[in-house]
């Protein structure tokens, strides 16, 4: 969907911000460009609808060099998420969001109509439309920037940073939302952060960047965990890779049994069979709180929570929240081992990793 | 120092026609002064290298004083109304067009980006971003000129038009201090109902600056 064939970008000042880049962007998913700052992700992801021009090497989107396309209609045809949503501040929301539609000559009361339909997608309500940007908080700016980059439903969304400005549970909300709608919509993203977990979660594909404008390791995300290309791979993320591996495995094959009963600890349920708590034999200890987990839970919280637990056991429940039974750590461990192991030998359908020359 | 009110009222007709020509001369003066401050003004703010000239330039034609202007200008279009407009004009220049460099200065880079970013054109972009976000930082100029303007109508009275400054050489060439002092009632009168015009005119083209619960 997205080629960068021998791409160069030097600005004036001498500085290399992209260095030799191939790379080929598959239609659907989101790749996530990742690296510290100054790496040439973000200068990497504005050469695709040319805000900024590369020196040398060539771009094609949908199989259409760029540079051979008028540049205005080129960012037309592709959504963009700015970093902070920058919004226009005299215009209303839906004006915001109505932009591209208005640019590509849909008449105000089509491109309004659009606008407030998307403001529903992006869950904001129809009343927030008519309101200015200044008049809503961080994350709901951030909601009306996607809004107005899907207003025309381009087949490519790239986000630069669009979440790097507001607080860790809005950022969370966010990315699910995200997913959500790339569930539905299935866009071609290119998403550049640089924050690790952030492409973890979100990626399909992560490039990672080292300074200088080298792309160094391009890989799914388990991919990417279990074999680092090199140290500066293995370095950016980070220690905890192995538990960061386990947030992409979910909870599925986990084996569960009956909970047990008569030992020192009781799951007590309510009247529908949620679990509540584990409560003790003796009374004189506190009752422990539970997190039920369901099938679509990751590893990684699977293990946090039996460690918690006293009896080192993690209720299971299914989507209405009713006990399904219990798995034990010894059982969370093992398939923690195996999921790595598996990383590891390339078994299964492994994407194939690239790396820059 | 008494008024003759009977005076006033024997001369209503000429004080309502000396009010209006005195206001046409100075709106014909900011108007045109925003005419050639507007694209000027452009010009400084994107060509960095212009901006120190041409906002120097307005500086400049400022210093001039203002019955020399007119002298200077007679032989170009003599006792008429023009020389009191392009007179005026000059002097509108110096606070529209920094005001104008100012406000398009004032637009955030970020907002700019965005609309390029969305695929607006840049005649596009400066006509329905850059404009409107400067506008606040404009109509501060509109306001200051305007109020300028009027006051200095009178002065044109040195070739023969000045509005109701043609009141203050009448009252002095009689010794008679009515027409001065309505003249004077006046001016203020036309400065302060312009202003809060102009602050009205703000308030409507820019919503958004509006504070809404």
């Amino acid at each position: 969907m997205i080629q960068f064939d021998a791409i160069h970008k030097r600005f004036p000042n001498g500085t290399t911000a992209v260095h030799d880049l191939s790379l080929e962007i598959p239609e659907g998913g989101v790749t996530v460009l990742v690296g510290s700052s100054g790496c040439g992700k973000t200068t990497t992801l504005r050469m695709v609808n040319r805000m900024v021009e590369p020196t040398s090497g060539t771009i094609r989107v949908g199989g259409k060099d760029v540079t051979r396309q008028d540049a205005a209609e080129l960012r037309r045809s592709i959504g963009y998420v700015i970093q902070q949503a920058g919004l226009f501040p005299h215009r209303t929301v839906l004006d915001n969001i109505a932009t591209v539609p208005l640019l590509l000559g849909h008449g105000r009361r089509r491109a309004r109509a659009r606008a407030a339909e998307l403001l529903e997608t992006v869950g904001l309500t129809a009343e927030s439309g008519r309101r200015y940007p200044h008049q809503l908080s961080g994350g709901q700016q951030q909601r009306v920037g996607v809004a107005r980059a899907l207003a025309a439903d381009p087949p490519v969304l790239l986000m630069d940073e669009p979440f790097g400005a507001v607080d860790p549970v809005v950022r969370t909300q966010l990315q699910d939302e995200l997913l959500r709608l790339q569930k539905e919509l299935n866009k071609t993203i290119v998403f550049v952060t640089h924050d690790v977990d952030e492409a973890v979660r979100l990626g399909d594909r992560i490039a990672i960047f080292r300074t200088g404008g080298h792309l160094v390791q391009c890989a799914a995300p388990a991919e990417l965990l279990a074999r680092p290309a090199d140290d500066f791979v293995a370095d950016f993320l980070g220690a905890e890779r192995g538990l960061k591996l386990l947030s992409l495995k979910t909870l599925a094959d986990v084996p569960q049994g009956p909970a047990p009963e008569g030992g020192a600890w009781t799951l007590v349920l309510d009247e529908a069979r949620k679990p509540l708590h584990w409560a003790p034999k003796d009374t004189k200890d506190a009752e422990i709180p539970l997190r039920p987990l369901a099938d679509g839970d990751s590893l990684l919280a699977a293990l946090d929570e039996s460690i918690a637990s006293p009896t080192g056991l993690i209720a299971r429940v299914d989507a209405d929240g009713v006990l399904t039974g219990v798995s034990s750590r010894d059982d969370i461990h093992e398939h923690a081992g195996r999921a790595h192991t598996a990383a590891r030998t390339r078994t299964g359908t492994e994407p194939e990793t690239e790396t820059a020359a | 120092m008494t008024i003759d009110w009977s005076w006033i009222g024997d001369h209503t007709d000429d004080l309502t026609s000396l009010t209006v020509s005195h206001l046409q001369a100075a709106l014909s003066a900011v108007f045109f002064g925003l005419l050639i401050s507007l694209p000027l003004a452009v010009v400084a703010h994107r060509v960095r290298p212009l901006r120190g000239f041409l906002l120097g330039l307005s500086n400049v034609l400022f210093t001039i004083p203002s019955i020399a202007i007119f002298v200077l200008l007679l032989p170009i279009s003599g006792l008429t109304r023009t020389t009191t407009v392009i007179g005026l004009t000059v002097y509108t220049l110096v606070v529209l067009l920094r005001n104008t460099v100012e406000g398009l200065d004032s637009v955030p880079t970020k907002t700019k980006e965005a609309a390029k970013a969305m695929g607006t054109r840049p005649l596009r972009t400066l006509l329905t971003v850059e404009l409107p976000l400067a506008l606040p930082v404009i109509m501060a100029g509109v306001r200051i000129a305007t109020v300028m303007s009027i006051s200095l109508v009178s002065v044109a009275t040195y070739i023969g038009d000045g509005g109701l400054g043609q009141l203050f050489t009448d009252g002095f060439q009689r010794d008679f201090p009515t027409p001065v002092i309505v003249g004077v009632v006046l001016t203020l009168l036309l400065a302060v109902v312009a202003d809060a015009l102009l602050v009205g005119l703000q308030y409507v083209l820019t919503p958004w600056k509006r504070r809404r619960a």
